[in-house]
């Protein structure tokens, strides 16, 4: 932990929230905030609070769908899952990001002389 | 799209659920910790450690609830909320404050929605007809109020109805009816109606509607036709107890039975529109044949085709209306004034255009003086709250959030100002409605329509802005540090800007009440002059009343029974004089051709008209008008007529008024000359010329004959007596009841009425442009009096310290009456140069009157320096009783 951590960049977190329900299916708030902390191998500042407020974004869009269930450990836990606009949302979102960071990594890649 | 629209739903779902959301999110965090708290304790924490580690890494639990909620509600609307429970709470907790705002908006808002309401009916809204914009008043350009020169013969109407090819149709109705000429009778004590005799086309025309039953049909316009009668509604409400079985049946009129074929619908009032403040009962239809022979008694009005122009309908009538006979068997007689179609609603109302428009004006100005007085007294509030927005700013309130509470503020304010004034104004366009006297057309329509809310929703957040903004920008640019510093505002210095921006307010405001004030005053003095008009008859103690009489069509009974009536009821006590006409000044008239000198070519004359009466002798002794030469005497005998009408045997008299006879004779007496006035007659005596149609304008000619000596139609007695006519009126009736037991149960009513009734507008006027002012300078005093009394507050300690070293209290009073003086001095000046200004716009509705009339102007700058004295002085007098001790100590 000696690197400072990573701010979330506006946006980032409802992307990476959908592409986690998409990947894990079904899953509680807890758990989207973990696997998101364990993907970014630590390196991103998330305070878990902060998740809530993007998860009723998307529920508000439809995006996602929410159900309160039961854990494995048998606690009561709120579900969410991806709904089937939000895969679509989450494939045109990833491919714009893709493409930005395609044209970051080429405009960060220029050599220090600028030259032709 | 779809998902932001969707979002927007959810959003006020979700904003509408507030607590169910909150219980809902609750949950889930605390699930949230309780599952982060199992792992770290798996990993082997202790439980307490656990726990904090997994608050440690949600982070601020009341944070992500706010930031969650904020995505998930409405957040704009939740600020909204916010501010207004806390303008609630600090509203109530001001409780002097809020209660004179909001009475100050009300009244400032109120009187601003009724006026709107009066200006709406008479100037906006178009006339309660159908598709009234067609509808056209034919009549002369230029309408004195002599009605013989407005209306035209049967002949002549029907004749412009065959050739004209601008209008669908054309109506008119009978001008010459007087007030309660039809008795119902039948059922015990005769009761007097007023009944106007219409076109039969006249209702299709305008496009009204009958409530119950039908409308008059053509045939019931011929000569002999069946008696039918519309009913007014108010008539049908009253007299036939709202009983639809009325229609088909038949009432009794003066004795005639008359079948009742409809009822007219509620919104119709023809004295609404057509003869402002009187009243009338019911229509009957005319028989154009049976007033052939009465010459112009008939006003036309009519509704153009599609397409066609006012223009169009001007220029046709301009054409046809020279060639248009006023009896069409008499060649070239065209014995009428060429009508110029105008508007009907221009016709209506477009005279009280200039007065409603001052009058909005007049409105206008006090709503900005209420601004400008609640933007002071917001001023005066600010700078004791600047602690408190120092103190939210610090919390981190944006100066914008601090703007938008402070506007909050003043929009809350001023909603419940509006919604008093809503009801304010409610009352006083009821009160309006039921005005019947006054002589303002379509008041029984005036009430607050859907345009008049809107006006209200736009005058109540105007003024909002208005008068929030300035404090809310001058409070969120004031620097925090200080303000907390600041240990309780007694420092002196740091309030000057904030002190120089009050007094600017309140020079503004004692300006535009100085204009307000001018602008009244000069309506007043108006007025006054108005009153003071000689009328050439004197109103007081006189009184009359309308006689019932059955002649039989003989002059010489008429006349021994006019005798009869005179002798008996100057006979009563308390009488001084008694005397008949056939009409009443300010009330029906009608003219004839002007007098001249025989042998002239009565062409040169053409267009000219002298107003005629036909009196009995005592008339002018009862009505208080000088007789130079001598009066009717009862010995003047009837003439014998051939069948031409031409006096064959008799000695024609008449009385000339003075314009008549300067113009007649300029050199010389006109009493004993023998001229022609429709017929040769000789001149037996002269009057000052008296005042018939209006008290502002200059009498014309007029004519007066012995009812002996020509036909007279109605008959109204005036008495003048020693005591007030009220204490006459039973003895009068009971005796003209003796004379004729068909006589109707009407008033005696005071001559002075019918003054009144002719000056009601401008009264109205006056009286209401007068209270604006007054409500202008009450504001304007209590600006003044706010600002020096917050000033004399804020300056205890100095004065104290000031009488600490010495000031006297004489002294210490004569500053802040000083201060006050200048403030106001200054406004005044201001004013004086604005009224000076706008007083010329206003020019035209003064009547003997300067727009710079010294006096006026004098008067009201004294009295705003008196009313400011007053203002200044009471705060003065609290400084000068400072105690030095208690005001020391006080720090």
């Amino acid at each position: 932990m000696s690197d400072p951590k990573l701010d979330l960049l506006q946006g980032t977190l409802d992307l990476m929230v959908l592409k986690t329900l998409a990947a894990m299916g079904a899953q509680h708030g807890y758990g989207i905030a973990r696997r998101i902390e364990q993907i970014s191998g630590d390196t991103i500042l998330l305070n878990q609070g902060t998740i809530y407020a993007s998860l009723v974004r998307l529920q508000n869009r439809n995006w996602i769908s929410a159900e309160w269930g039961t854990s494995d450990n048998n606690r009561k836990a709120k579900y969410y899952a991806i709904t089937r606009s939000g895969r679509k949302q989450l494939a045109r979102d990833a491919e714009d990001w893709r493409r930005l960071a395609d044209v970051m990594g080429r405009v960060l890649a220029q050599s220090p002389e600028g030259a032709k | 799209m779809i998902s932001s629209l969707r979002s927007a739903v959810a959003r006020t779902r979700a904003f509408a659920n507030k607590r169910l959301g909150d219980a809902d999110l609750d949950q889930e965090l605390a699930s949230h910790l309780d599952l982060a708290t199992e792992e770290n304790m798996r990993r082997g924490l202790s439980p307490q450690e656990a726990r904090r580690q997994a608050l440690v890494r949600f982070g601020g639990v009341q944070q992500s609830r706010e930031q969650q909620r904020a995505a998930r509600g409405l957040p704009m609307l939740d600020v909204l909320m916010q501010d207004l429970r806390y303008t609630l709470r600090t509203l109530r907790r001001d409780r002097a404050f809020t209660i004179v705002a909001i009475l100050i908006l009300a009244l400032g808002i109120g009187t601003n929605i009724a006026v709107f309401s009066v200006v709406n009916t008479l100037m906006l809204r178009p006339l309660p007809f159908q598709d009234p914009s067609r509808l056209l008043w034919i009549g002369p350009e230029i309408f004195d109020g002599n009605w013989s020169a407005a209306t035209y013969s049967t002949d002549a109407w029907q004749q412009f109805l065959e050739r004209n090819k601008s209008f669908e149709d054309v109506a008119g109705y009978f001008a010459f009816s007087s007030p309660d000429n039809a008795k119902l009778t039948g059922h015990g004590d005769p009761k007097p109606f007023t009944d106007i005799d219409v076109t039969q086309n006249f209702f299709q025309v305008l496009g009204v509607k009958p409530y119950l039953g039908r409308l008059f049909n053509p045939s019931e316009a011929l000569h002999g036709g069946p008696n039918v009668v519309l009913l007014s509604y108010p008539f049908w409400q009253r007299e036939c107890h709202a009983d639809p079985a009325i229609v088909g049946n038949t009432l009794e009129f003066n004795g005639h039975a008359a079948t009742v074929i409809g009822v007219l619908p509620k919104s119709f009032d023809f004295g609404a529109v057509f003869a402002p403040g009187t009243r009338v009962d019911i229509f009957t239809a005319i028989a154009p044949e049976d007033i052939r022979m009465e010459g112009n008694t008939i006003t036309l009005l009519g509704r153009f085709k599609p397409g066609v122009t006012v223009a169009q309908a001007r220029a046709e009538a301009a054409l046809l209306f020279p060639r248009i006979l006023f009896r069409r068997d008499i060649p070239n007689s065209t014995w009428y004034t060429a009508p110029y179609p105008t508007p009907l609603k221009e016709y209506v109302s477009g005279k009280l255009h200039r007065s409603l428009v001052v009058l909005w004006s007049a409105v206008g100005l006090v709503l900005l003086i209420v601004c400008v007085n609640l933007s002071n007294l917001l001023l005066a509030r600010a700078a004791a709250r600047s602690k408190e927005f120092a103190l939210r700013g610090a919390l981190g309130a944006s100066r914008r959030r601090i703007v938008r509470q402070l506007l909050t503020e003043s929009l809350l304010l001023s909603g419940v100002g509006a919604a008093l004034g809503l009801g304010l104004a409610y009352g006083i366009t009821m009160w309006l409605q039921h005005q019947t006297s006054l002589a303002l057309p379509l008041l029984n329509d005036v009430h607050i329509d859907g345009t008049a809310l809107l006006w209200t929703l736009v005058i109540a957040v105007g003024t909002a802005v208005l008068f929030g903004l300035a404090p809310g920008i001058r409070m969120s640019s004031e620097n925090l540090q200080e303000s907390l510093k600041d240990s309780g505002g007694h420092g002196a210095s740091d309030s000057r800007r904030h002190d120089r921006l009050r007094s600017t307010l309140v020079i503004s405001e004692v300006a535009l009440a100085c204009v307000l004030l001018v602008g009244a005053g000069l309506l007043m003095r108006s007025f006054l002059r108005i009153l003071n008009v000689n009328l050439g008859f004197r109103p007081t103690y006189a009184a009359t009343i309308k006689v019932d009489f059955d002649d039989g069509g003989s002059d010489a009974k008429r006349t021994a029974i006019f005798q009869d009536v005179i002798t008996r009821i100057s006979a009563l006590p308390g009488v001084q004089s008694a005397g008949i006409a056939d009409n009443l000044p300010f009330a029906r008239n009608r003219s004839w051709g002007i007098p001249h000198l025989l042998g002239v070519d009565d062409s040169k004359v053409k267009g000219e008209s002298s107003l005629v009466y036909m009196i009995t002798p005592g008339y002018f002794a009862a009505m208080g008008i000088p007789v130079t030469g001598r009066d009717f005497s009862w010995e003047d005998k009837p003439l014998v007529r051939d069948a031409k009408r031409n006096v064959v045997q008799g000695d024609p008299v008449i009385i000339i008024n003075e314009s008549t006879a300067r113009h007649l004779f300029p050199n010389g007496d006109a009493v004993g000359h023998v001229i022609d006035a429709s017929g040769k007659a000789r001149i037996v005596g002269t009057i000052p010329d008296v005042h018939l149609t209006s008290v502002e304008g200059q009498p014309d000619s007029q004519v007066y004959y012995p009812q002996v000596q020509q036909d007279t139609e109605g008959a109204y007695l005036v008495i003048r007596s020693k005591v007030p006519p009220e204490q006459l009126a039973s003895s009068v009736l009971h005796t003209l009841h003796e004379i004729n037991p068909a006589q109707a149960a009407v008033p005696l009513r005071p001559v002075q009425e019918f003054v009144d009734h002719a000056v009601s507008p401008r009264r109205f006027f006056v009286l209401l442009v007068g209270t604006f002012a007054a409500l202008g300078l009450f504001l304007a005093a209590l600006g003044i009096y706010g600002v020096i009394s917050y000033s004399v507050t804020r300056q205890t300690l100095e004065i104290g310290i000031r009488m600490a070293l010495g000031a006297t209290a004489a002294r210490v009073q004569f500053g802040v009456i000083f201060r006050t003086m200048r403030l106001a001095l200054i406004g005044i000046a201001v004013g004086a140069v604005l009224s000076l200004i706008l007083a010329s716009l206003i020019s035209a509705m003064l009547f003997n009157t300067a727009p710079t009339d010294p006096a006026t102007f004098g008067g009201m700058v004294a009295l705003l320096i008196v009313v400011a004295l007053l203002a200044g002085y009471i705060p003065a007098r609290r400084a000068s009783r400072v105690n030095p001790l208690v005001a020391l100590r006080g720090n």
